[in-house]
């Protein structure tokens, strides 16, 4: 593996092991992410992408080794303290897991409801103004999950997402199964988000399979297999990687 | 040789299994207490569904009364007219609504219709990863989901079980006087020596447990639910049958404590 030259971190992962059993998912996995950036994990079905990301979100302990997000070790922390850390993550899940029995307006409005106090006008003001930076239209804000398109949906995941200003915005294969024009839809929300919040040291992480897209729009690319990051480098030099899996994966 | 041996490994195996569902059952209860004491208490959810379970179960829960009530009162005075005591089937009614008909029938149609929907609309949040949603933003599922349920089913259903009660009594009234022509003095009069507030208490107390007991099935098979649309299918039909099956078992044993203290 190449060496990256020094960037801030804020997911720091060292030695990070995750057995089930006796079933290996995370086989002591060392890296860190940047802060600012967009960086995409990719690997195969059953690499381990999932598990590194719910580690991630101090959803599962590891096994072995640490994870230190914005400086903080999750190992340490209790579950309650977990609970209240996972407001500086965002996510917008593969299929938006919008709330269906919540309008688009509502499921935006669902986290500022939870978490703040803010008055009625700020929470209109902000919903809204969320709503509409992701191109959704004023008509549509009163439409339930089911009403909307499959495009529609991720944007209002989006907005959900960023409603509490999180520090890390997570991406969990946001274009697999989408058509060509909506992929391209959804990966310039994604560049275009993390432009919109880079002032406030937003970071980006996806968790994919879809190497065209996440070669378009990533800062740094890993590459996950059975556990392990075989190769980790900047997008820009992700496709010369001499690494023969890398290179099997992104000629396929 | 080898098929006892067979049979006694598969026997073993069903008791681990068992014994495993029932330990997770055990704990998701546990957490339900744990979450039920912890703020944010979300009060509006769990008014929500209460009317959901009570508000919205009402007709079918007069319906059914109204028609218990009648039927037994059919059927009690032409048993008890062979003996010459049919004006005792105003009592004789009242107390069997009071004290089994109408906890267990409401709990069977509340199992059937509230118990079944806990499990659809929780299992299919787990399938589109809903509850995955929840807990990133840091809510715990059972407590947002699972306690409001629980807490509102616990008091819905007494009054559920009340109203039944009233409802059935009116529906026997109706027929033992107005078809069957006994008098409406006698009628009362032998209601008010036989039927204590005591038979009441006893259903509305089975009532309140049953409302517990339905409610935390339901839940806790819509948070087991898997694979899609198929596994909510088996949640919900789970939850309906496990919850009937605990109502009529429950109800034999909460019976016969209560008997004793009241």
């Amino acid at each position: 593996m190449q060496t990256i030259e020094y960037q801030e971190p804020i997911i720091q992962i060292d030695n990070l092991t995750k057995r089930f059993g006796d079933h290996t998912i995370l086989d002591g996995l060392s890296f860190d992410i940047y802060k600012n950036k967009i960086t995409t994990i990719l690997g195969f079905s059953g690499a381990g992408k999932s598990t590194l990301l719910k580690h991630i979100l101090g959803l599962l302990r590891p096994t072995e080794g640490s994870i230190k997000v914005l400086g903080k070790d999750l190992n340490i922390m209790s579950d309650m303290e977990l609970r209240e850390f996972r407001r500086n993550f965002g996510m917008l899940f593969q299929y938006a897991a919008l709330f269906d029995s919540l309008s688009a307006y509502e499921n935006v409005e669902f986290p500022l409801n939870e978490f703040t106090k803010l008055t009625e006008y700020e929470k209109k003001e902000r919903v809204e103004g969320l709503l509409r930076s992701v191109g959704i239209k004023d008509e549509s804000f009163n439409k339930l999950p089911s009403e909307l398109s499959g495009g529609m949906r991720k944007r209002v995941g989006l907005a959900r997402g960023l409603a509490l200003n999180p520090f890390i915005m997570l991406y969990d294969e946001p274009t697999t199964g989408l058509d060509p024009i909506t992929t391209k839809m959804v990966n310039d929300l994604i560049i275009d988000t993390a432009k919109r919040n880079k002032e406030r040291g937003m970071t980006t992480l996806i968790i994919s399979h879809d190497v065209r897209a996440s070669l378009e729009i990533s800062d740094f690319v890993a590459f996950l297999d059975h556990g392990k990051i075989v190769e980790y480098l900047p997008a820009k030099d992700f496709r010369k990687s001499e690494n023969p899996l890398v290179k099997e994966f992104v000629n396929l | 040789m080898t098929s006892l041996r067979g049979l006694v490994e598969k026997l073993g195996h069903n008791i681990v299994v068992n014994l495993y569902e029932l330990g997770k059952f055990t704990s998701f209860g546990l957490k339900f207490f744990y979450w039920s004491f912890r703020p944010p208490f979300r009060i509006r959810n769990i008014f929500s569904q209460f009317v959901f379970i009570g508000n919205k179960s009402l007709f079918i829960i007069c319906l059914s009364g109204a028609f218990t009530g009648m039927v037994m009162a059919y059927q009690t005075y032409f048993g008890f007219k062979l003996i010459n005591v049919d004006t005792l089937v105003g009592p004789i009614v009242s107390i069997t609504l009071a004290k089994e008909l109408g906890p267990v029938l409401s709990g069977l149609i509340v199992a059937g219709r509230a118990g079944a929907a806990m499990a659809a609309q929780i299992g299919s949040m787990k399938v589109t990863e809903q509850i995955d949603a929840l807990e990133v933003m840091g809510i715990n599922g059972i407590q947002y989901l699972a306690t409001p349920r629980i807490i509102s089913s616990c008091f819905a259903l007494p009054i559920l079980t009340a109203i039944f009660q009233f409802v059935g009594n009116v529906g026997s009234y109706l027929i033992g006087t107005k078809v069957l022509n006994i008098d409406e003095g006698i009628y009362f009069s032998k209601l008010s020596e036989f039927m204590y507030i005591e038979d009441m208490w006893q259903g509305l107390i089975k009532a309140f447990f049953f409302g517990f007991l339905i409610s935390l099935i339901g839940t806790y098979f819509g948070f087991q639910v898997k694979r899609g649309a198929e596994g909510v299918g088996q949640g919900t039909n789970k939850a309906v049958v496990w919850g009937m099956i605990n109502v009529l078992v429950w109800d034999y044993f909460l019976t016969s404590y209560l008997i004793k203290i009241l």
